[in-house]
């Protein structure tokens, strides 16, 4: 709708239409109540102002009136309710026909993991047509899941599985965001939905190629992993400051010394529990079959790069995870 | 203007505070003020109750056996304890209501002596379960040592069938461990609430028998009696939820 | 004429003693009233900066004011300060422990040494939230959610935790003195029928108090007591369920809610009969929407956690119940604005809020709608639309109707006129700055702003909103300062008022301005119904000074 000053999302999933409608009608409730308050207020208060001459008519009530302004509300809103219920039980029941795709909330990233393998943090890629049921569980605190093209919303909990079902229509890239409050970086835990039509979509679930040196392609990986959401170069994150640290000695928890080598980067992002470096908790998540050689080596690469502190540091002027660049989200 | 037709104070007792019109008025108000207080009282307990009633129904074995490893003998006991002193109140009220100074001051004394007894037996009762490792924070261990709640309880507990798989014997004691504990920190929290509320009440009647010593009691006049006894049945019915829902919850014996 | 003549000062509950003992060991319930409205009105603004510390955050996208953590605290002490330390006891301990008794005609409330009591435990619970503020704070967001409150968090839950415990019982022992007065303290004649609808709106609102606070103390001991204790009550990881934490908060937070608009409904329904010369229509309807909100209340806390995990048909239920509360409040708006029909309407200060009450009201009302209604909660839920609802009826409901009745009975209360013209400017100030803040939120929230975001640079479309809000902010913190300097000026400078400057009913303006300490010299007869405008004659032209 309009460009320049938005009143609502795009509409990109095949629930948002429905939801927008009702929303109107509420608004359309709104405003006509509204205006029919302020105008018989507005009214009075000018017809009946304080004059000379003109005393105030000692009027009581009227049972009658009392009835219908009762009786009409509640009608009115017994229809909202019941459009309202509908709607909310069509959100709730998921398609026999889903396709599920797990995720885990954790402080502060979302994981997620196709059924045909694919693991991704902070993004999702769906195709268009397809009805998509999330399950979906935290490690830690209370989030929630929060799609607002798409209209849906779950809280996501830790010690239990909630469930949230789309079928998105329109292909672009919509924000993902967490909408329970969570902590520190409750508003960096957000992501992108991408949405491709099905050929696309294929081609990416089977593995695309990528471009450009071997360091690039570390760095993208390094955003896209939300690598860069702990490890920050602007302030102080939970993981180490990776600047300058490749052939430098590092103290670990346990006591000892080190030399960061290849080694110890493949070896940190495998099993980050094996040496943590001193100062710092071990809480980086086990990145073990969830990168490829070819993406170990793209990583690697990059850390080995990181000479200098990246100018304005790597996550843009923000300190939150951000994905890659992105196209426009299509209307 | 407006014909004044409610005594004045001229003629009233010291008791009688200057807002209220009459004695009459005051009794009346102090009375409504301690049955809403009390109402209060309820929805405060509810809310633990509420909790005990989630965690019960989905956690019943775990609940039926933790609560079995409270005493039953010296919970009875106590409860007896504690009604014979909602009892001695109710005397205490009625002595009062006699002109019978004496009989008031006797009566509360006991109330007391009973008031304190309870609390003496709870605190023997969490000394109990403090040696047997079943207070959550303190050492608490229910699947190993003299405190363990799976003797006996293997089927009951889902032990049995898991006795052979390490991992889901290991996952399976993990799981009574929390859930035992959820019996447990609310049996510390409502019993220790109401614990809490029966020193409150100790320190009130205290109080309440020094004034009746002192003769401030008499037939026309022992309010802050009836109102503390009130207060003091009150935690006594509170008691009398507390002990079936914790000490009874599955007392069949065990096969 | 002269403005500040002074004349002989006659005994009243201000000048009968001396000194700051006579204050603080007072039993007196408009002394008291008086010490709650000093620490209130500090609370508001400490309320008020972090307020304006999460406005100017978002000026811009990046997070370059504060911290993440520092943020997050803002806007947790902002709700838990403007919540329990400002508006629960507002209206009530303010206006209504002024009023209640007088409007019945007692000489005092119930139990007066309770009052100071529930005074006194008020400032303890402050000075606890206040050391927590100073060393280091809370940023769990006001609700408290589990396992982040009792469980993650690295700041100081238990302190914030136990100074709002400490706060109810302030809360739950005012509600007594209110039920008990009305019940047993009336004065001859004055039945239940005639009482004000001040008195009946206070009535329910001391129900809710009573009933609801117990209920948020134990769920706060809880939580404490698991992050102390390491328990497990409500922590997944170790058996408990986070999902019973927000029914227990809920039950008693929305219910909160009530107490918070009840009271301002209460003095916009003395001020619009008084100002259009006209008894309140529907003077039953009114009374009885009061209990009916009151009641109902009670029964549709989940409509907080359609999203949290509850089953459909809960959702459904507690839906359903939700729409039903909105009739009450509708009903109290057609009242209202039907009373004025006919009448004989001025536009002093008192009103000019009023009519801001019943229009902000009706927008907050009406936007409570979309949130009850499932399909559309889910999308706006945790946005700025939520923050929008609740602050149109917090704000532009509940506070205005506490400005609002703070100029009515400012005359009774301090015995001095505020200056006419500068109340009504800080009234459209308000109203103005009030709308500019929170229209914009509506429109953010369904955009999908979530709430409790410190930085927003990956959605700069959002900018042009957030500095709109903020702008009216600062025109709202005008407009509540305004009020601040001259209701201090009119203290020694006011023109002395008259024991009825608004010739209203009510049994409050048969007594001087201010009243002595005892109310009454004699306890009146009331013979008379309430809201008996056709008896009374016009005020003066209330004039424009400065």
């Amino acid at each position: 709708m309009f460009d320049n000053f938005p009143l609502w999302p795009a509409s990109a999933s095949s629930n948002a239409f429905h939801v927008d409608l009702l929303y109107s009608f509420l608004v359309v409730v709104t405003i006509v109540m509204t205006l029919l308050i302020f105008t018989a207020v507005g009214i009075f208060a000018v017809k009946y102002r304080r004059r000379h001459g003109r005393e105030a008519q000692p009027i009581h009530g009227s049972l009658l009136l009392e009835i219908a302004w009762s009786i009409a509300p509640l009608g009115l809103f017994m229809l909202i309710f019941a459009w309202g219920a509908v709607l909310f039980f069509q959100m709730r029941t998921p398609p026999q026909d889903a396709s599920e795709i797990y995720v885990v909330a954790k402080q502060w990233m979302w994981k997620l993991q196709h059924m045909e393998g694919p693991r991704e943090i902070n993004q999702l890629h769906v195709p268009t047509g397809r009805n998509i049921k999330l399950i979906m569980t935290s490690q830690d605190v209370i989030h929630s899941f929060f799609i607002p093209e798409f209209r849906i919303k779950q809280d996501v909990l830790p010690g239990r599985y909630t469930t949230v079902w789309f079928r998105a229509t329109v292909p672009g890239t919509y924000h993902l965001f967490c909408a329970q409050y969570c902590g520190t970086q409750h508003s960096g835990m957000i992501g992108e939905v991408v949405v491709m039509n099905p050929q696309d979509y294929q081609a990416w679930i089977t593995g695309g190629a990528p471009t450009g040196s071997l360091a690039q392609n570390g760095q993208t990986l390094f955003q896209q992993l939300g690598c860069s959401t702990c490890h920050r170069f602007d302030v102080q994150g939970r993981g180490p400051n990776l600047t300058g640290i490749y052939g430098k000695p590092v103290a670990l928890e346990d006591g000892r010394t080190i030399t960061v080598d290849d080694n110890y980067i493949r070896e940190s992002i495998l099993n980050p529990a094996a040496k943590v470096v001193s100062g710092f908790k071990p809480i980086m998540p086990v990145f073990q079959g969830q990168v490829s050689e070819e993406q170990l080596n793209a990583l690697v690469a990059y850390v080995k790069s990181l000479t200098q502190q990246p100018a304005g540091g790597v996550a843009a002027t923000s300190s939150n995870n951000p994905g890659p660049a992105t196209e426009k989200p299509k209307e | 203007m407006s014909d004044s037709t409610v005594a004045m104070e001229h003629e009233a007792r010291p008791e009688l505070r200057h807002h209220f019109a009459d004695e009459q008025q005051q009794r009346n108000a102090a009375s409504l003020g301690m049955w809403w207080f009390l109402g209060t009282e309820i929805m405060f307990f509810g809310g633990m109750f509420c909790g005990y009633l989630v965690y019960r129904r989905i956690y019943f074995p775990e609940f039926a056996v933790a609560s079995r490893s409270l005493d039953l003998i010296v919970g009875t006991f106590n409860t007896t304890v504690l009604i014979c002193s909602s009892l001695t109140v109710a005397q205490a009220v009625r002595a009062a209501q006699l002109g019978k100074r004496a009989l008031q001051v006797k009566m509360l004394l006991l109330t007391l002596l009973f008031g304190l007894a309870f609390l003496g037996i709870k605190a023997y009762e969490w000394g109990n379960k403090y040696k047997e490792h079943h207070i959550p924070t303190f050492e608490y261990n229910v699947v190993s040592g003299e405190g363990s709640l799976i003797k006996g309880n293997e089927k009951l507990l889902g032990i049995e069938e898991v006795q052979n798989d390490p991992v889901k014997l290991q996952q399976r004691k993990a799981e009574i461990q929390a859930h035992t504990k959820i019996f447990y920190s609310l049996y510390f929290a409502l019993t220790g609430m109401h614990a809490l509320h029966m020193v409150v009440g100790v320190g009130i009647f205290a109080v309440i028998t020094w004034m009746a010593w002192k003769g401030r009691f008499t037939p026309e006049y022992h309010t802050p009696l009836e109102i503390a006894g009130l207060y003091w049945h009150f935690v006594d019915i509170v008691w009398i939820y507390l002990f079936p829902l914790l000490y009874l919850i599955d007392r069949r014996p065990v096969g | 004429m002269a403005t500040t003549a002074v004349l002989p000062e006659r005994t009243n509950y201000l000048n009968a003693e001396h000194g700051i003992r006579s204050w603080l060991f007072t039993t007196d319930h408009k002394r008291i009233a008086l010490l709650y409205l000093i620490s209130i009105t500090l609370f508001f603004f400490i309320g008020g900066f972090f307020a304006l510390l999460i406005r100017l955050e978002l000026l811009t996208p990046a997070g370059d004011l504060l911290t993440a953590d520092m943020y997050n605290k803002a806007f947790t002490m902002h709700g838990q300060v403007m919540i329990f330390f400002f508006l629960i006891p507002s209206i009530p301990a303010v206006l209504g422990n002024f009023l209640v008794p007088i409007m019945v005609g007692a000489k005092d409330l119930a139990f007066p040494r309770i009052n100071l009591l529930s005074w006194y435990i008020y400032i303890v619970a402050g000075i606890l939230y206040i050391h927590c503020l100073v060393t280091g704070g809370v940023d769990t967001g006001w609700t408290f959610y589990v396992p982040f409150s009792s469980a993650f968090s690295n700041t100081k839950v238990v302190e914030a935790g136990l100074a709002i415990f400490i706060s109810g019982f302030s809360s739950i022992l005012t509600g007594l003195n209110f039920v008990v007065t009305v019940h047993r303290m009336r004065a001859p004649g004055m039945t239940w029928s005639r009482l004000p609808l001040f008195v009946w709106s206070h009535y329910a609102t001391s129900i809710i108090m009573l009933l609801g606070t117990p209920v948020i103390a134990i769920t706060l001991v809880l939580v404490v007591l698991e992050r102390a204790l390491n328990l497990g009550i409500f922590d997944p990881s170790r058996g408990g369920d986070p999902v019973l934490f927000q029914h227990l908060f809920w039950f008693y937070s929305h219910p909160a809610v009530y107490i918070m608009i009840l009271p301002s409904m209460a003095v916009i329904s003395e001020i619009v009969p008084c100002f259009s010369r006209k008894r309140i229509f529907g003077y039953s309807f009114v009374a009885m929407s009061s209990i009916a909100i009151a009641v109902i209340g009670f029964l549709v806390w989940a409509h907080h956690m359609f999203v949290a995990g509850i089953s459909l048909y809960s959702a459904l239920v507690f839906s359903f119940l939700s729409f039903l509360v909105a009739v009450p409040s509708a009903v109290k708006v057609f009242n209202w604005t039907a009373t004025m029909f006919r009448g004989s309407v001025s536009f002093s200060t008192p009103m000019l809020y009023a009519f801001g009450f019943i229009g902000l009201f009706t927008i907050g009302g009406l936007t409570g709608l979309f949130l009850a209604t499932l399909g559309v909660d889910v999308h706006v839920h945790d946005t700025y639309f939520v923050i929008a609802h609740f602050h149109y009826i917090m704000v532009g409901g509940a506070i205005m109707g506490y400005l609002g009745g703070m100029h009515f009975w400012w005359p009774k209360i301090s015995g001095r006129m505020y200056p006419e013209g500068w109340g009504r400017l800080a009234a459209l100030i308000v109203f103005i700055g009030f709308n500019l803040t929170f229209f914009p939120q509506f429109i953010l929230g369904y955009l999908g702003m979530p709430r409790r975001y410190w930085d927003y640079s990956h959605m700069p479309e959002w900018q042009a909103l957030n500095v709109l809000s903020t702008a009216g902010a600062s025109i709202l913190a005008v407009g509540y300062l305004l009020p601040l300097a001259y209701m201090l000026w009119s203290l020694r400078y006011g023109k002395p008022a008259e024991d009825n400057p608004w010739k209203a009913t009510g049994l409050e303006w048969r007594t001087p301005s201010p009243p002595p300490t005892f109310n009454f010299d004699e306890t009146p007869v009331v013979t008379w119904e309430a809201y008996e405008y056709e008896t009374m004659p016009l005020p003066e032209e209330v004039t424009l000074e400065r």
